[in-house]
């Protein structure tokens, strides 16, 4: 498994340049749930990582968990774990694939998929209600550069 | 502990024992006020859940004031402090003026509304003798058309709410009664099944947000159990009155879904089941809630 991943990477690395994005369905997913190859090819960004899990229309993960090392964030949201310690749970990979799909991590999990197109019963045009014009238009809660920002964030969470 | 029947792995479930030994707070219900209206009504904002819930929503149901902040829940004690009575008060002047080619007002019909509409929203929406599935505003809109020459009036549109909240409260403290069984049964097992269905890119159902977590906060937001019971009611957020299909839009365009329109066969369908939920707690219209 782990060498297949390190193939992966490799491939990436040297067919297509750092710029190459793995779009959402050409995911390599791992039988656990955990992704092991970068979206990206380029390390993220903790401090935009931070931006976009505190930012509503993006990641909003505050919505639902509490997130002790962000304390200046008023209003945390109960629903979910506390966020401290995670990359001490998880590896890099699974905390990858938990944001790509968390369904794949946690049957029937509460937490929306950030990179993920469908299939969906009647998904809309982000906040507006209503729907796309062709299911092509759906674009993911997030990019592939800002799950790895995010990633990044959550690797700095080891206690 | 709503959470631990989510946790299906192993690692997951150590996930969910670090919850509860950091001591992730459940907040409940608020237990120390009661909602009693102009000193004097004392509505119940708890009871005993339908035996048609099978036990979904444990052993007591709740109304969404019990999950509002101490001004909010003030503001629905007195008449005088709930902003929705001016909308009364329309819906009550309308009740008496004639419109429409019939010449007729709703009176001239009904007579004085504390008696015709007295228990009628407890027990809507509810299947017409046609067999279909009408809503309050159904009614209004049918006696408008085809007995008053009259133009039907949106959905959504302020003279509407006016008239569903003067008849509304007609019903208040009269315990939700509706019909699931019978000619009501295809209709409710169609909403209970949309009440179930994860909606949307975000791929969430009523049943995640109101029945595996109400009492927790998503973001600053107090998760109720989503009871209709004090339709239609002031929306502080919206500084306005809001009806029932309304609030079931915002709700679906949240999960990033495509919503189905005020007065569709689906918001019906889905408003009886959501409806029957409440079943037991006392007609509250018109509450207020932010
Ligand atoms: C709608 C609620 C919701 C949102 C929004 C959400 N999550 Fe989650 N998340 C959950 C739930 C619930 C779990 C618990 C696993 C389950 O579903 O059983 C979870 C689990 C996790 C876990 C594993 C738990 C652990 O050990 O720490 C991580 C990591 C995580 N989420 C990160 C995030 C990040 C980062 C975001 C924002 C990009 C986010 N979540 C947004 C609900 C949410
Ligand atoms: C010309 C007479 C007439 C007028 C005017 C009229 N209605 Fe009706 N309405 C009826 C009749 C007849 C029924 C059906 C009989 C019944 O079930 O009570 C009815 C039924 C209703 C019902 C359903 C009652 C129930 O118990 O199911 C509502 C609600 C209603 N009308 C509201 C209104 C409103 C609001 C107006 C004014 C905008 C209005 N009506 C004007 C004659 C009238
Ligand atoms: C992402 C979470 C979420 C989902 C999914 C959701 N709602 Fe809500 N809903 C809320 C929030 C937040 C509120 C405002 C606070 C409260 O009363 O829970 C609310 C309020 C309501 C209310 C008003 C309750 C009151 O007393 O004022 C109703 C009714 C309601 N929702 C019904 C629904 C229905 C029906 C669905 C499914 C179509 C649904 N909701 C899906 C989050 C959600």
């Amino acid at each position: 498994m782990f060498r297949m991943a390190a193939i992966g990477i490799l491939a990436i690395g040297t067919a297509t340049g750092a710029l190459a994005e793995v779009a959402p369905d050409d995911i390599l997913w791992q039988e656990d749930g955990s992704i092991a190859q970068s979206l990206t090819g380029t390390p993220g960004s903790a401090e935009e990582g931070e931006r976009v899990m505190t930012t509503n229309a993006l990641g909003n993960c505050v919505a639902c968990h509490t997130i002790a090392t962000m304390p200046d964030v008023p209003f945390q949201g109960t629903i979910a774990p506390e966020l401290a310690g995670a990359a001490g749970r998880w590896t890099e990979a699974q905390l990858r694939g938990i944001l790509v799909d968390a369904k794949r991590t946690f049957p029937d999990s509460f937490m929306p998929g950030m990179y993920k197109v469908g299939p969906f019963i009647r998904p809309g045009v982000a906040y507006t209600g209503a729907a796309p014009a062709s299911p092509d238009d759906i674009e993911p809660v997030l990019t592939a550069a800002q799950v790895e920002d995010v990633l990044a964030y959550l690797m700095t969470l080891t206690e | 502990m709503l959470l631990h029947r989510s946790l299906k792995t192993t690692t997951a479930a150590a996930a969910a024992a670090l919850i509860l030994a950091t001591g992730t707070v459940l907040a409940d219900p608020v237990t120390d006020d009661e909602l009693v209206v102009n000193g004097e009504l004392e509505l119940a904002t708890e009871a005993e859940p339908a035996a048609h819930l099978d036990g979904a929503l444990g052993d007591r149901i709740y109304s969404g004031w019990r999950f509002r902040d101490t001004e909010t829940r003030a503001m629905q004690k007195d008449d005088f402090d709930n902003p929705m009575f001016l909308f009364v008060d329309a819906g009550l002047e309308a009740w008496d003026t004639a419109e429409g080619t019939e010449g007729k007002s709703c009176a001239d019909c009904h007579g004085a509304i504390e008696d015709s509409m007295k228990g009628l929203r407890a027990s809507l929406p509810k299947v017409t003798d046609k067999g279909e599935l009408w809503s309050l505003e159904n009614f209004v809109n049918d006696c408008r058309e085809t007995r008053m020459g009259a133009e039907a009036w949106g959905w959504n549109s302020q003279q509407m709410k006016n008239m569903t909240a003067a008849i509304g409260l007609q019903s208040r403290g009269m315990p939700v009664d509706v019909a699931v069984d019978g000619p009501a049964a295809p209709f409710w097992e169609k909403g209970k099944e949309m009440y179930y269905t994860r909606f949307g890119q975000l791929e969430m159902s009523c049943a995640n947000c109101h029945e595996d977590n109400y009492g927790n906060y998503i973001r600053s937001d107090h998760l109720s159990q989503g009871q209709i019971n004090g339709f239609p009611l002031y929306r502080l957020k919206d500084q306005g009155p809001v009806s029932i299909h309304q609030r079931f839009v915002g709700c679906v365009r949240d999960t990033r879904g495509e919503t189905f329109q005020a007065g569709s066969q689906e918001f019906r369908e889905l408003e009886l089941y959501v409806a029957s939920r409440g079943a037991g707690l006392p007609v509250e219209t018109p509450a207020v809630r932010h």
